[in-house]
């Protein structure tokens, strides 16, 4: 028996029964259907968090304060006050492999404005810092060395905090905040640039000279943290080693003493999230694969079933010539077909899945080509290997029985 | 004396139930020659289904020999057996066992899906013919279920045709079907042996087997009796005799 009679014989017994067959193929269609939505959507979330991430600076690297013990606990960083202005110009002057350095610090109060008022984020840093986080200015100017040597009562504000401090039609430049019961002008407007991969508002803020915010507003003398920015997101590694040898000879610690500090790299934030979000993918990816069990089970009942109630049909199949090999690849045909087709149907309904959610969720729409050849190699196997059995079971019917059940 | 398509010489079949041996037939000598049309009779249990799977190639005998168009069954295997079936054999079974929600011509072709060296478009032509031949040249799409007992015993019995086999083996063929209807599908086997088709009919009533050339009568596992048919039915003048009745079945 040639493979063209057999692929119409099969698709012939499948018509006769075109209900029965959809069912059963619901359940591989859903299985890979959630398969594929899953990872897609996985892949998609993941882009678009690296995209975020990627607009705060893939090449940006901070320092933060504080000692890390064995096993990862982190102790009481907020109170060390590792770091200092001598550390910036150390850097400034040694490391070769950033370009630009800025310290900060902040601290979080009320900012008013006539009867408005809005709780936010005050950040004093240096000219560089808006190059580094890549923050633009929608309208005014940056403050000057003057201003930040002088401690410049000036501030540089993002539009969540005008949308809620200023009334409308005003425009902000020139008018005066009041922050910590400091009035400081306002010289600059940021560019609005939304929620950040972790769902933050980065446009909640003020910018204000580090030495005003340190001097007028904290009254301390060390910083709580260094941005930097590496020449590129391959130097990231270099420039985080370089930085640590700088520090360490900064802060004279000897060999063998642990780091009173911790610099990390958006490169290595990147990564991290990323393995989150591949971890979450596979956990989804593998709860909607059990789903394609089950479908392939399904898959074999109903073969069973068919082969039971097509006794009559295969003992006279046989009878008429149809070898045992002719009987059992009928039945594995069907299997696959079913498998394949319901693979087919459900690639197309998980990739409609994903290209809604990405609309929805506003994420880039991904298809996940390797989920697709993957699930469609799975539903192959699929179709093949829970068709076997009930295909073989028909294969061993013996013809005389076959031919006369009722 | 024609050529013997059907030679079987001390046949013999047990079949195992449990520690019990049962003897189905016990030592079987018997021919069917080209053209010929046999009855074989007897009543349930003795024997003539037995034979009637190992002449159909469906069984294997536990003895003896059983020789088809001059080959010798006895050494083939399994898939040999069911070659054997697809090229020499046409079955016709007393259910008809057509296959539902497929239609005439579909059914016809069956057989010769399983022969690798037809093609379609000879296929379909084959199928067509054999249909024309038992007289439903205009039913060839309907379904089983859009046709009645008697017009879906005649497409078994093209399906049966369609493969040209040197015998054809029928089983009952007629236990379906009333006395019209089983004395047409009787004319149009008496037809097929005049033009030269040898058949082997299985049956228990005695008036079905009168339509036949020869009687073989099993009992208890042998033949009983063989005797060639003197006062033969023609089903054509039957049916022309039968009284005008309502007619349920066209």
């Amino acid at each position: 028996m040639n493979y063209i009679n057999l692929t119409k014989i099969a698709t012939t017994a499948l018509k006769r029964n075109k209900f029965r067959a959809i069912l059963t193929m619901l359940g591989i269609i859903i299985g890979v259907g959630s398969v594929i939505a899953m990872l897609s959507i996985g892949e998609s979330s993941k882009q678009s968090i690296r995209e975020e991430m990627s607009d705060m600076g893939t090449n940006m690297i901070f320092v933060m304060p504080g000692q890390q013990r064995r096993g990862g606990v982190m102790m009481g960083n907020s109170n060390t006050k590792t770091l200092t202005l001598n550390d910036i110009e150390a850097l400034r002057k040694e490391a070769k492999n950033i370009t630009e350095v800025s310290p900060q610090v902040s601290t979080s109060g009320q900012a008013v404005n006539g009867n408005n008022n809005w709780p936010t984020t005050i950040y004093g840093v240096d000219i560089p810092y808006l190059d580094i986080r890549k923050y633009e200015l929608e309208d005014g100017r940056v403050f000057t060395e003057k201003e930040i040597k002088s401690l410049a009562k000036v501030c540089i504000v993002g539009q969540t905090v005008i949308e809620n401090v200023f009334n409308e039609n005003v425009d902000p430049i020139g008018q005066t905040i009041r922050f910590g019961g400091i009035p400081l002008k306002v010289i600059g407007v940021l560019k609005e640039k939304g929620e950040n991969g972790m769902g933050m508002d980065q446009d909640d803020m003020i910018i204000a000279p580090y030495t005003s915010v340190q001097r007028r507003m904290l009254a301390i003398t060390h910083i709580q943290s260094i941005y930097a920015s590496a020449i590129s997101e391959e130097q990231s590694d270099a420039a985080i080693e370089e930085i640590e040898t700088i520090l360490r000879q900064q802060h004279k610690l000897k060999e063998g003493d642990e780091d009173d500090f911790q610099v990390r790299s958006q490169a290595e934030m990147v990564e991290m999230v990323s393995s989150v979000t591949d971890m979450l993918t596979l956990l989804l990816g593998a709860v909607a694969g059990i789903s394609l069990l089950v479908g392939g089970i399904g898959i074999m009942n109903i073969m069973f079933v068919s082969v039971t109630e097509r006794t009559k049909e295969i003992g006279l199949r046989m009878s008429v010539g149809g070898r045992g090999f002719d009987i059992m690849m009928q039945f594995l045909f069907e299997a696959v077909m079913l498998s394949i087709l319901g693979g087919i149907i459900g690639i197309i309904f998980g990739t409609a899945l994903s290209y809604l959610a990405s609309f929805a969720l506003n994420m880039p729409f991904v298809v996940d080509t390797q989920a697709v050849g993957l699930s469609f190699l799975v539903c192959s196997v699929i179709g093949i290997f829970f068709g076997w059995y009930p295909a073989r079971k028909a294969a061993n019917l013996d013809p005389i029985d076959a031919v006369r059940h009722e | 004396m024609s050529k013997a398509i059907i030679k079987v010489s001390d046949l013999r079949k047990d079949y195992h139930v449990g520690e019990m041996t049962v003897h189905a037939l016990r030592g079987v000598d018997m021919e069917i020659h080209e053209g010929d049309f046999a009855a074989i009779m007897g009543a349930s249990g003795s024997g003539k289904s037995t034979m009637l799977n190992i002449l159909g190639c469906l069984d294997k005998p536990s003895y003896g020999e059983y020789q088809l168009d001059g080959v010798n069954m006895g050494t083939m295997n399994k898939n040999q057996l069911a070659g054997l079936r697809n090229n020499k054999l046409g079955f016709i079974f007393q259910s008809y066992n057509l296959l539902p929600r497929t239609t005439a011509l579909e059914n016809v072709e069956l057989p010769l899906f399983y022969n690798s060296k037809v093609k379609t478009k000879e296929r379909k032509e084959r199928a067509k013919h054999a249909l024309e031949q038992v007289g439903l040249a205009d039913r060839m799409d309907h379904m089983p279920n859009q046709l009645s007992g008697g017009q879906q015993q005649r497409v078994a019995i093209a399906r049966s045709l369609v493969n040209d086999p040197v015998v054809i083996l029928a089983d009952e063929a007629t236990g379906n079907l009333d006395t019209r209807t089983s004395y047409e599908i009787m004319e149009l086997f008496q037809r097929l042996n005049d033009n030269g088709k040898t058949i082997v009919f299985v049956t228990h009533e005695p008036d079905i087997a009168r339509f036949m050339k020869r009687n073989i009568v099993f009992r208890d596992g042998r033949i009983q009796k063989e005797s060639l048919v003197t006062d033969r039915f023609n089903a054509t003048q039957l049916i022309e005799a039968l009284p005008v009745e309502e007619d349920y079945e066209s």
